[in-house]
């Protein structure tokens, strides 16, 4: 049999890194083939690739699909062919209705006039295709996440899909909706829909995947018949590809009196007045201590740090903030700072950095005092400052003088750092510290959050990554649905201990 | 591992380094192509209206009244920036201008009152006004453009009823001074008579030509002292020959027209106010943290605020600082007009806009530099005054300035995409 893709020696470079290298695998019709990897293993670049959104040319390699070469200039191109990619980000419009969502650019029209009987008519066909009652005319935002994911692939359908693909589609989704989609996907399957399926969660690749393909650091490791006997732990090695004791740099942990206590913190969403979205949190955090927040996306847990950290989120907030025993007001951001406290957002880009500025400007923007004397800048001791840490962090550049939207994200990540650290705190919570950068950059995080713990700073670190957080914390809570459903010291948990809290809960 | 990527990663940093410290002067001029194109613009737009003029243009008479005519376009253009590059845009500053003009005459013409008393009340009220406007932008978050159309509206219309739809004038003499005076000179005019017979002129201001010569050497001064200093940190800096080009242009130019003011009647007092002003602005915007913050939040308003900025209050001062800036406007254009008439103000909002855009500002906001919008509000004074003293049709002008407008802005765009 002809596989209906074909991918061979793709390679891809992005300004400072090599998003892909030589990679190669082969989809053959009618299954689900799994992509596997870590983040920032290159699996949603490669899918780029194949969706023509990096067109024909700016790649190495060739693509063979049906049996032919093909070169994508663009995601029309692509469709053309029947190659639909649903991305991570959902591309819906929130204020459109799920009919007008799922016809966007490809109206049922003559002469420009929609026909609004067949859109409607043909909505309703697809959405009972994937097992959604709403009617068409429901706006988008008005339906959950998990129904949202269900109308892109109702869209991917409307388009006669030869080949879909959803890249961690269930990323965002509770249990239930996840099992939901899945199951659309072997439906489908039977149908004589091809897929690909990016995961990194094992369990979902598991359940649907007939071949499971790895990419680690930009490489194919290999390609698996999944109904062949194949465990977790095989993905696992392959993903990872070394050992878990050689992922995170060594420690000795040094912990000492207590720094920060968080008693009976309460938080209202900011628009849904009557929406509870942290109940009654009370934590701690020691001096040299690195302590993990575990929880699904959406438990929580950014808006419980955001909250704490100069009440940037939410509204009705209550509870106690202790530092070394003593009550701190973090009611203001600045008085957070001031206070010792540092958060280190999750979205760097939209909230960490000023992009269009340069490192210097970006390492000292928490601390402006510290580079300047009654209000005027001393430019010298600010260049000064972004030098020693840009040399600290490692920060691979040219000089301080870089816009940081020409760095790459692990780049990025340590301005970030940097300009918190610069900051002194006490206690540093860091959102998803390594999301999006490559595996070396990794490690050099871990480094830098393992020498802060040995200073004797307190160190929260809030991650979806599991083995993150057992491999560099010495105490972890988990949380779930805005409370904490457990805590465990790390030499005690496992992932299988921490999901099952979250379950049962 | 870190041993492995470091080594590479410092040698790298290191040879990128030195390269930069000798940074060739072809890609010096493309990092910089904005800073440079923009006066070179302008000395080309100079020069090519005083050809076609006959050197009309650059009269002593016309040179003063090239400063005089856009002072107050100046002045809002500083406000302007700074709203501009906080991410907001002030529609209002026209009708706000006009109507502090109309609030200062009947003070002064209707009520007698003290122009002592009258051009401070004028500029609290100014301040007020701001406030009352960037209080809803600020802690409202109602979109900025919104907030001051409406104000453009109510300010216009408060402009006529205040005035009754009259023009209300004239000024007594002192009020008129704020606009029209000079700076006297420290010499006798007999004094300075064999010198203005030598240079064929009727007047030698030796004050004005003083002020001049003194300001070039400090800028050649402040200029080589700064360089020295970014040498000895081992920063990157302007490569020499563009330095003293680029001083040379700026001095000449300096003590050409001081030289032209001098023979004339001297600086004007607004032109004295104008430059304190840019001087301070410039200061403010590059060199406090107060100016830094403010770029900040243009840049990036969330980041911004979880670095400890507290965006709300400084949005909040650039509307407050624009309404007394565009107040200072409305009391030098009616001290120059000697009469506060309803229309005074219309349409100028757009005018300082345009300076600042043609100046290098980006409409997203973190982006522009006082220099620059007050290059870009000279680039349009220049072709006003050329394209009138050349008796170009008001028709033609607007189409020739919206082109410029649309051109310095596609520029732009086009620079930051060629450099990524």
């Amino acid at each position: 049999m002809t596989p209906i893709l074909e991918m061979r020696g793709i390679t891809k470079t992005f300004p400072g890194v090599k998003a892909l290298d030589d990679v190669s695998f082969k989809v053959m019709p009618g299954e689900i083939h799994a992509i596997c990897g870590e983040n920032g293993a290159g699996k949603s670049t490669l899918m780029k690739v194949l969706s023509g959104v990096y067109p024909h040319g700016t790649y190495e390699g060739e693509i063979f699909y049906e049996g032919e070469p093909m070169a994508f200039s663009g995601i029309h191109d692509s469709e053309a062919r029947g190659i639909i990619i649903i991305h991570q980000e959902l591309a819906l419009v929130p204020l459109l209705s799920i009919a007008e969502n799922i016809f966007l650019g490809n109206e049922r029209a003559s002469g420009g006039v929609i026909n609004w009987h067949e859109t409607m008519q043909r909505t309703q066909a697809l959405l009972r295709k994937v097992g959604l009652t709403e009617a068409p005319g429901t706006m988008v935002d008005k339906i959950g996440v998990g129904k949202q994911q269900l109308v892109e692939i109702a869209k991917a359908l409307s388009k006669d899909v030869k080949l879909l693909i959803l890249d961690e589609p269930t990323a965002a989704l509770q249990e239930n909706d996840s099992r939901k989609l899945l199951d659309l996907m072997l439906e489908l399957k039977a149908q004589g829909v091809t897929s690909i399926i990016i995961s990194h969660k094992l369990n979902e690749v598991r359940y649907v995947a007939d071949t499971v393909t790895v990419i680690r650091d930009g490489r194919t490791v290999g390609t698996r018949d999944a109904h062949a006997g194949l465990s977790e732990n095989d993905i696992v090695r392959d993903m990872v590809g070394r050992d878990m004791t050689h992922r995170f740099p060594d420690r000795t942990p040094k912990i000492g009196e207590l720094l920060l206590e968080v008693a009976d913190w309460n938080v209202w969403h900011p628009e849904h007045k009557d929406r509870k979205v942290i109940e009654d949190i009370s934590f701690n955090v020691r001096a040299g201590e690195v302590v993990g927040i575990a929880g699904l996306m959406g438990s929580g847990r950014t808006e419980l740090a955001m909250s704490i950290f100069g009440q940037s989120w939410g509204r009705n907030i209550s509870g106690n903030v202790k530092l070394r025993g003593k009550p701190i007001d973090v009611s203001k951001v600045d008085r957070a700072i001031a206070a010792g406290l540092s958060y280190v957002t999750e979205d760097r880009k939209a909230l960490g950095l000023i992009l269009d500025e340069t490192i210097k400007f970006n390492t000292s923007l928490a601390r402006l005092e510290a580079v300047s004397k009654n209000g005027i800048l001393d430019d010298m001791r600010d260049t000064e400052v972004a030098e020693r840490y840009r040399k600290a962090m490692r920060t691979r550049t040219p000089g301080v003088f870089q816009k940081v939207s020409n760095l790459s994200g692990g780049n990025q990540q340590k301005v970030v750092l940097a300009k918190w650290l610069f900051t002194e705190p006490e206690v540093l919570i860091l959102d998803e510290p390594t999301r999006g950068i490559d595996v070396g950059a990794k490690y050099e995080i871990y480094t830098i959050i393992n020498e802060l713990a040995a200073q004797g700073k307190g160190v929260v670190v809030i991650s979806s990554e599991m083995p993150e957080l057992l491999g560099m914390c010495d105490r972890i809570y988990v949380m779930n649905e805005g409370s904490f459903v457990g805590e465990m010291p790390a030499a005690e948990a496992s992932q299988e201990r921490i999901m099952s809290l979250i379950v049962t809960e | 591992m870190t041993t492995e990527t470091q080594t590479p990663a410092d040698e790298q940093t290191g040879g990128q380094t030195s390269g930069q410290t000798t940074m060739s002067i072809g890609s010096y001029l493309t990092h910089h192509l904005r800073d440079y194109g923009l006066l070179f613009a302008l000395i080309v737009i100079m020069v090519f209206f005083q050809a076609m003029t006959h050197g009309t243009l650059m009269r002593p008479v016309n040179i003063t009244n090239l400063f005089l005519q856009n002072s107050y376009i100046i002045i809002m253009a500083l406000g302007m920036l700074i709203v501009i590059v906080a991410g907001h845009i002030d529609l209002s500053v026209g009708s706000v201008m006009g109507f502090i003009g109309a609030f200062a005459a009947v003070m002064i013409v209707n009520y007698d009152l003290p122009v002592l008393v009258t051009v401070p009340a004028a500029l609290i009220l100014g301040g007020l006004i701001g406030a009352a406007q960037g209080y809803w932008v600020a802690y409202w978050k109602i979109p900025s453009f919104i907030v001051t159309l409406a104000g453009m509206l109510v300010f216009r219309g408060a402009s006529l009823l205040l005035l009754n739809g009259q023009s209300v004038g004239p000024f007594p003499r002192n009020f008129q001074l704020l606009s029209t005076g000079f700076i006297p000179d420290i010499l006798p005019r007999a004094a300075t008579k064999p010198l203005a017979t030598a240079v064929g002129s009727f007047n030698f201001n030796v004050l004005a030509m003083g002020v001049g010569i003194i300001l070039a050497m400090a800028i050649v001064y402040l200029g080589m002292r700064a360089r020295a200093r970014a040498r000895q940190y081992g920063m990157e800096g302007e490569p020499a020959a563009f330095f003293w080009v680029r001083n040379i242009i700026v001095i000449g130019a300096l003590l050409f027209l001081t030289f032209k003011l001098a023979t004339f009647r001297g600086f004007p007092n607004v032109l004295v106010t104008m430059g304190i002003l840019i001087a301070i602005y410039a200061f403010v915007t590059e060199n406090t943290t107060l100016g830094r913050r403010i770029y900040a939040l243009g840049g990036n308003v969330k980041a911004a605020k979880l670095s400890g900025i507290k965006t709300e209050r400084l949005t909040f001062f650039a509307f407050v600082n624009m309404g007394v800036l565009a107040a200072l406007a409305g009391l030098i254009f009616a001290a120059r007009l000697n009469t506060a008439t309803p229309k005074a103000g219309f349409g100028m909002e757009l005018d300082v806009i345009a300076a600042v855009f043609i100046g290098g500002a980006s409409m997203s906001g973190g982006v522009g530099k006082i220099v620059g919008a007050v290059v870009g509000a000279f680039i349009m004074g220049v072709m006003n005054n050329g394209m009138s003293i050349m008796g170009i049709g008001i028709d033609y002008q607007q189409m020739i300035k919206g082109l410029v407008l649309l051109a310095a802005v596609i520029f732009d765009v086009y620079n930051k995409q060629k450099q990524g």
